[in-house]
């Protein structure tokens, strides 16, 4: 009876309506103007600081990369879409974001075969495989960056700026594995220091992220737990909070990556304790563990924890009885 | 105290008919009166095809508890009883009034006598008043408690949070000392101690009109409730005005509460004051369709088209028409269905608005949840659904949905969430009735073993 039900609905969706019918729907019959593009463009405009920022600090090289890494990730999808006869969804802009995400976390010397590379297993084998838009549990961008920095262990570490100047990135320097002096905190609030493209500008990430919480396309639960972790945690441990905020991905991180709707919890307590578990190990792997930077690796895995996470924290609905 | 603020959407309000005092509108050739306009058993027609029948009189009575008489909102013959399609799918038994236009009142109408509780009641239930916020759920029978010392609060619901609909406006702008006399009603024979009127706060005209009638000591408060949809929801209104949530599967009683529309309290006043039964209605006539919004008072039975006419007709070819709002209104197929007793607005848009949005995949953005006045979480109550996994929709509450749209209305992928949770009522309660009549299968079956082994 439900099927039948549900399919007669879908039939008045598509079926040419004769003259003078009317439209009979369930309600509401109402709909605010958010959608599934409108997000992603909202959150590709959020990008847009932190790019012109990179083609600043790093060179036009840093466009370049970018529109390599969206061009595949565009494409990849459209293919595989095609390949699999699954509608297109290039539209919802979806592709696109995680392309720019993928670039954003890109040394901007990487060889552009490898950024391909990388976009594509993205979008393919991380998000398409598992059912497309919605049914990743991983976030796409992190873990091709992953896959990219265990294949690509050289270029994924070598850190040129346009003077072809080679430079360790803070945490490196921070964890006292070279000699080579700090940048200012005013270079590193604007962006000019080692790392990948799209992470080092925390002003322009700031900016990115006001925007998208001015549009309520994110919440602030996961940024502000996510950040205030780290902050805490490396102020008892003395590990100069001020530069672990604005190094390595953690603004770009907190505030684009562990915000992402399908593999991060729906309630704003799961946001938090996602946010927590975040800083927890991203602060774990920088402190103590042997990669200089644990952002990545922390949203990963709380990525996985996401849906026990979800559900732990569902709210116990009003005038239910307690569960 | 409160603990905290429920969920909702911020639906535009778009209330362009607040400003129009209710014109009554010719009397219309025909009127088509279903007898099933409320919650509860149809009624039974008390008039036979060819009677002469006049305003205010008598077509149909209650034909249960659970039930209300139907009057007629205009004079002339009673041309057919026949089964009538109606929007909500069901035949019904549909009486067809050809009018002569003299409107003549009927010579029984009459105050009635009214000096107890029963006969307090007795005259609601005769006043054919059922919940005119939208419910239709028969007054006497939510005023009749067990126990009157059950009832803590009564609250008037004066919220009306849907967009575009005035009509409540209009009662508590026009017709405030009704609704006031409807208050001292309950206060003398309900004994109510306390009584909230509830109104959002975007209706200051209606807020300000009776924190004026307020006098000290009177029992009576005005809360300003801040405009979110779904304030005017049952459950909404009363845990933002006395705090409580109803349990799942209990009635507002439970809790001490009894919620009653400003309107329907009117038209009580109203008949127990000059015995003019429920047989008209103010409706707010809108949407982009439509050429001259405005309000209109028209008699209960008005096919729809007379009502449009009323309002200049049509701009564009109207392609959804709704009873109610565009929250959760009811779609009509054509424009002959009749204005029911618990219309409170009718609403016509063209193909713009009505056109359905395109279905995508959901993005898991956890917006249905976030809205959710009841927190509950339409996006885990799909996924259950879809798996036909009854178990974890009782798990989840489904059953607590008053489906007031906030989900769908939010949510990015245009997902039908509403009519999900329609169909997984409807799967749940088919599962445990399944479970049920197992369950005295298996017990019936052990029973009749031990008869054997005896």
């Amino acid at each position: 009876m439900s099927n039948s039900a549900v399919s007669n609905a879908d039939q008045t969706k598509t079926s040419a309506r004769k003259d003078g019918q009317m439209i009979v729907s369930v309600s509401p019959h109402i709909k605010d103007k958010a959608s599934t593009s409108s997000i992603m463009l909202d959150v590709l405009i959020a990008l847009a600081p932190a790019l012109v920022a990179s083609v600043v600090i790093f060179g036009a090289r840093a466009l370049l990369v970018t529109a390599v890494c969206v061009a595949f990730a565009v494409g990849s999808e459209w293919v595989f879409e095609k390949i699999v006869k699954k509608p297109s969804t290039i539209g919802d802009l979806s592709a696109a974001v995680t392309g720019v995400l993928l670039a954003f976390n890109l040394p901007v010397g990487i060889p552009l075969w490898q950024a391909a590379f990388g976009s594509i297993v993205a979008i393919v084998v991380v998000k398409q495989l598992f059912g497309g838009i919605g049914q990743n549990f991983a976030n796409p961008a992190i873990t091709a960056r992953i896959i990219m920095l265990l294949a690509f262990s050289r270029t994924m570490t070598t850190w040129v700026f346009p003077d072809a100047v080679s430079t360790a990135t803070p945490l490196v320097i921070l964890k006292g594995e070279t000699q080579q002096a700090l940048p200012s905190l005013t270079d590193m609030f604007l962006g000019f220091r080692g790392g990948c493209l799209g992470e080092t500008s925390a002003l322009a990430l700031i900016i990115g992220g006001i925007y998208l919480l001015a549009r309520r396309v994110i919440s602030w639960h996961t940024p502000v737990a996510f950040i205030g972790t780290v902050l805490l945690m490396t102020l008892l441990l003395g590990k100069q909070p001020e530069y672990q905020l604005m190094s390595g991905g953690l603004l770009i991180g907190a505030i684009f990556m562990a915000t992402d709707y399908a593999t991060t919890p729906n309630t704003d307590l799961g946001r938090i304790i996602f946010g927590i578990g975040c800083g927890l190990i991203t602060v774990l792997i920088r402190v103590w563990g042997n990669y200089p930077e644990g952002v990545s690796f922390s949203i990963l895995l709380m990525n996985i924890l996401t849906p026990h996470i979800s559900k732990l924290t569902r709210k116990n609905p009003l005038g239910g009885a307690k569960a | 105290m409160l603990k905290k603020r429920l969920h909702g959407a911020h639906v535009p309000h778009w209330k362009n008919t607040a400003g129009s005092k209710p014109e009554r509108m010719p009397v219309p050739p025909l009127i088509n009166l279903p007898m099933s306009m409320h919650i509860g058993a149809p009624a039974k027609p008390v008039v036979k095809v060819g009677d002469e029948v006049k305003v205010g009189q008598l077509v149909a009575e209650a034909g249960g508890f659970v039930s209300s008489p139907i009057y007629s909102g205009v004079s002339g013959k009673v041309k057919k009883i026949e089964d009538m399609l109606m929007s909500s799918g069901q035949k019904v038994p549909t009486v067809t009034i050809e009018t002569d236009g003299k409107q003549e009142l009927f010579e029984g109408v009459a105050p009635p006598k009214v000096t107890n509780l029963q006969e307090f009641l007795d005259a609601v239930r005769n006043s054919g008043v059922v919940g005119l916020g939208g419910a239709g759920f028969p007054t006497a029978v939510k005023l009749t408690v067990k126990d009157l010392s059950m009832i803590e609060a009564v609250i008037v619901n004066g919220a009306e949070c849907e967009p575009f609909i005035t009509s409540d406006t209009r009662t508590m702008i026009d017709d405030a000392e009704l609704v006031w006399e409807g208050i001292e009603l309950l206060k003398k024979y309900l004994q109510v101690k306390r009584i909230i009127i509830g109104i959002e706060d975007n209706k200051p005209q209606c807020i300000e009109n009776f924190r004026k009638m307020c006098t000290p000591g009177c029992g009576v408060e005005v809360k300003a409730l801040p405009a979110i949809y779904p304030q005017g929801g049952e459950k909404v209104l009363i845990y933002n005005t006395i705090g409580r949530a109803v349990p799942e599967g209990k009635l507002p009683i439970d809790v001490g509460a009894v919620v009653i529309n400003c309107t329907t309290l009117a038209a009580i006043a109203k008949y127990i004051k000059t015995g003019i039964p429920l047989y008209e209605k103010c409706v707010t006539v809108d949407g982009s369709a439509v050429k001259n919004p405005k309000n209109v008072i028209a008699p209960i039975g008005t096919p729809l088209k007379d009502v449009f006419e009323f309002c200049g007709g049509f701009k564009t070819e109207p392609k959804k028409v709704l009873y109610g709002g565009p929250m959760m209104g009811l779609a009509v197929p054509d424009l002959n269905q009749p204005l029911l007793k618990n219309t409170n607005a009718v609403l016509a848009f063209g193909e713009k608005e009505a056109r359905l949005p395109k279905e995508t995949a959901c993005i898991r953005c956890g917006r249905c949840v976030g809205h959710c006045p009841f927190n509950l979480a339409p996006v885990d109550i799909e996924t259950a659904f879809r798996l036909k996994d009854a178990a974890a929709l009782a798990e989840l509450k489904v059953n607590l949905c008053m489906e007031c749209g906030c989900c769908a209305y939010v949510c990015p992928a245009n997902r039908p969430l509403v009519q999900v949770n329609k169909l997984a009522k409807a799967m749940l309660k088919k599962y445990q009735d399944d479970q049920k009549a197992a369950e005295e299968k298996k017990k019936a079956k052990e029973e009749a073993m031990k008869e054997a082994s005896k």
